[in-house]
């Protein structure tokens, strides 16, 4: 694939172009929906915001540095492709996808808590916002997860070389971006 | 992956079913996009006819019998139902239902996949000297995509209680209360989005990347240039109205407020909702789409326009820098005017006014464009064929179209205008016998390219002038009426006093119609009979310098037999000093 990167006008690989159109995409998207949260929650006169005893806020700082270790996986991963060890490249996406996976649990048992507590996605405006934007980056995670699978499965049957990782170079643009997502979302949502 | 680099993308399916269905090549795709969303206009306008025989005669005269309906009105109350059309006569929410499915079919099924997704995927790589899209497979997903998000759309008209019946705006709370339809446009509209993204991404890489050598962004034809601008606007406004509509679905299925106010009244009751939202949240989330998406319609339907006119005049195109400046300045700028869509939503005039001057600027490119291209006829020895009749008249309607935008994009004269008929003339104008006629003339225009044989010319004139004058009597009348005061969205205005005196203009307004859908006869007579019987058209039958004519017709798996070399600009015609009066740009000497 890099190989043919010389080939196109930009100099850019087609599919990491690609990626960045994609990740402009994702901005708007996740951009509309905090305007939205931003709007309502300094504009209604009925967002209540609960306490911030009842946020756990000292849960969502571990998950944040979950997330950001991740992204400092995947780093190292693209890393090690770079010089060519595939060894190192599959552990790191092992330790990243791992994150993700960590992450995702400890969201799980937050949601339990806040849904007992009386934080529902019905009940009051800032639930529902609550729920839609995490939810919304639970779901890209979910993916982004996914996507390092099948890099991994890619990797492991040997698919990458130093010269030509596009694939891996174009995961860990997403990646980033979701851990990006999320580190606008934890002030917004839990410190704010 | 090095699938996806230069060079022959794919190899050449054999099978029927990979060759024609399940195609990812830009071609193929091109022509299941066209024929797909020509049926999708084939539908919208149907359901507008209906609309127009409906408002023609909304209601029963004294001497109108129940029991002997008369051939016509039994017989279109037994096709529709009598919940739908009781004695023939409209019910008002099977005329909502039809409202808000016209627009939003016309609109996210018919025009922007006709312009962009079918034109855009067969002339694109091929003026640009490519042999595919960048991701041909994504290509392929975007048209089934497309087609599933066309499919749950229309299927809505199943749902208990009809199908999405607030607009195609969806105001909430409306939208909010209103029965299950509204949730199978929001999902079927989140589909159509992930299927658009697609697209434009596909869109914008190949327009960067996949440039035969020599094709520099200075020398891409017009053409390209608004398939640049177009997919860009749909990469970053979509997803705005994606996440408005995720936030809608959530109001519907899981009880939040985020567009519910506290305490709203429903019926006789108050709504059971925790409340504080607000309504206007959803018109900012949608018109922040919706206005880019207005430039979506118009500029793919511009730069067909352009590519007809300067290949029928045998000249250089005026100013090509000058329309390249226009379209890139009206594509930064239609992120900036969303709200004068909302003006009468009680807005402060501050902000009224800022939104005014917005509006305002955005004029200048588009006046700019149209002064261009008329610019280009100066002097012409014009070629009068199909093609070049439909673009021509592209310029006027499209002036009347915009012109009449003006005292809707000021605040004081648009709280008088909207929602009258007015509005509903001026955006027709811009979409129906502007746009929409742009792409007729492409049809004809790149045809010879698509199948091979030129569309027969004769027909063609039947086709134009009929449509021409159909949709000029169908839209025209629309002002007077507007400005009398005629409200919009009614199934039956003359329920209204105020209505009355211009109400007879509707009868007029419905012959329109009628002529419109008649004329379309022998066009698609024309396109059916012509891809088999047509006369041969050659590589090059209309003697145009862009690259689309220097590959066969219809272009070979892989388009061009030896990658392409570019050596001058789109529009090189009657050079001084040369024999022809074309220079392709493939030519080296």
């Amino acid at each position: 694939m890099s190989a043919h990167a010389a080939g196109t006008n930009t100099g850019i690989s087609n599919a990491k172009l690609g990626t960045w159109s994609f990740l402009a995409s994702e901005v708007m998207l996740f951009g509309g929906l905090i305007s939205a949260y931003i709007i309502l929650r300094s504009g209604s006169s009925q967002f209540f915001v609960p306490p911030r005893a009842m946020m756990g806020v000292p849960l969502a700082t571990l998950n944040t540095f979950v997330l950001i270790s991740s992204s400092v996986t995947m780093v190292l991963a693209i890393a090690a492709i770079q010089v060519g060890n595939v060894q190192k490249l599959k552990r790191f996406l092992l330790c990243t996808i791992g994150g993700g996976g960590i992450f995702l649990m400890i969201k799980a048992y937050e949601y339990n808590h806040k849904w007992h507590e009386g934080i529902t996605i019905s009940g009051s405006l800032f639930g529902s916002f609550y729920y839609t934007l995490t939810g919304l980056h639970m779901v890209h995670v979910v993916g982004g997860m996914a996507l390092l699978s099948y890099i991994y499965w890619q990797a492991s049957r040997g698919d990458f070389t130093a010269a030509s990782h596009d694939r891996v170079e174009c995961t860990g643009l997403y990646w980033h971006l979701v851990d990006l997502v999320w580190v606008l979302l934890f002030p917004i949502l839990y410190l704010l | 992956m090095s699938d996806h680099g230069h060079g022959q993308a794919h190899g050449e399916p054999t099978s029927f079913l990979w060759k024609y269905v399940f195609s990812v090549d830009h071609k193929v795709i091109g022509i299941q996009y066209l024929i797909t969303s020509f049926l999708f206009l084939l539908v919208g306008f149907s359901m507008m006819l209906l609309m127009r025989y409906q408002l023609a005669w909304p209601q029963p005269g004294a001497d109108f019998d129940p029991e002997n309906l008369g051939a016509l009105r039994g017989f279109i109350a037994w096709l529709f139902g009598e919940t739908n059309m009781p004695y023939g006569y409209m019910d008002p929410a099977f005329y909502n239902q039809l409202g808000a499915m016209h627009g939003t079919i016309m609109i996210f099924l018919g025009v922007v996949p006709l312009g962009v997704a079918a034109f855009g995927n067969f002339i694109l790589p091929l003026q640009i000297g490519a042999d595919d899209m960048a991701f041909p497979r994504l290509n392929m997903a975007s048209y089934w995509v497309y087609l599933v998000g066309g499919i749950i759309m229309m299927s809505s008209f199943l749902a208990p209680g009809g199908a999405a019946q607030s607009g195609w705006t969806s105001y909430a709370p409306l939208s909010v209360v209103a029965p299950t339809g509204q949730t199978i446009w929001l999902i079927a509209m989140i589909v159509i989005i992930t299927s658009s993204l697609l697209g434009s991404i596909n869109f914008i890489v190949t327009t960067l990347n996949m440039r035969a050598k020599g094709m520099t962004l200075g020398r891409m034809p017009i053409f390209c240039w608004v398939q640049l601008v177009t997919a860009v606007l749909l990469l970053l406004a979509f997803p705005v109205l994606e996440a408005g509509a995720v936030l809608q679905l959530l109001d519907r299925v899981a009880g939040s407020s985020f567009y519910i106010p506290k305490d709203m009244m429903y019926g006789d009751t108050v709504f059971p909702r925790s409340g504080g939202g607000s309504p206007l949240l959803w018109q900012h989330l949608f018109w922040f789409l919706a206005h880019p998406e207005v430039y979506v319609l118009l500029l793919p339907a511009m730069g067909i326009v352009t590519e007809i006119i300067v290949t029928n005049t045998r000249k250089p195109v005026f100013g090509y820098k000058e329309l390249v400046g226009s379209f890139l300045l009206i594509g930064a700028l239609s992120f900036v005017v969303w709200a004068h869509h909302m003006f009468v939503s009680g807005m402060r005039t501050s902000i009224a006014n800022l939104f005014v001057t917005t509006t305002m600027t955005i004029s200048v490119p588009s006046v700019a464009i149209l002064t261009c291209l008329i610019l280009s006829l100066r002097g012409a020895q014009i070629r009068f064929n199909t093609p070049m009749l439909f673009a021509l008249a592209f310029l006027p309607m499209f002036g009347i179209g915009g012109l009449t935008g003006l005292p809707l994009g000021f605040a004081p004269t648009d709280l008088y205008l909207h929602d009258t008929y007015y509005v509903i003339g001026h955006f027709h104008y811009v979409v129906a016998p502007g746009s929409l006629a742009a792409l007729l003339g492409g049809t004809y225009y790149w045809f010879p390219k698509m199948f091979g044989r030129k569309m027969n010319e004769p027909l063609g004139k039947v086709h134009f002038w009929g449509t021409l004058v159909g949709l000029n009597l169908v839209f025209f009348p629309m002002f007077f009426q507007g400005m009398w005061g005629m409200n919009r969205r009614l199934a039956d205005p003359t329920l209204h006093l105020h209505n009355m005196p211009v109400q007879g203009w509707s009868t007029v307004i419905l012959g329109g119609a009628i002529l419109i859908a008649v004329s379309q006869i022998p066009f698609v007579w024309n396109f059916f009979w012509s891809i088999w019987r047509g006369e041969k058209a050659g590589d090059n039958p209309w003697q145009s310098t862009t690259l689309e004519w220097a590959c066969p017709s219809p272009p070979p798996h892989g388009n061009f037999a030896t990658p392409p070399v570019v050596y001058r600009g789109p529009y090189e015609y009657s050079v001084p000093g040369r024999k022809a009066d074309y220079w392709p740009q493939t030519d080296a000497t």
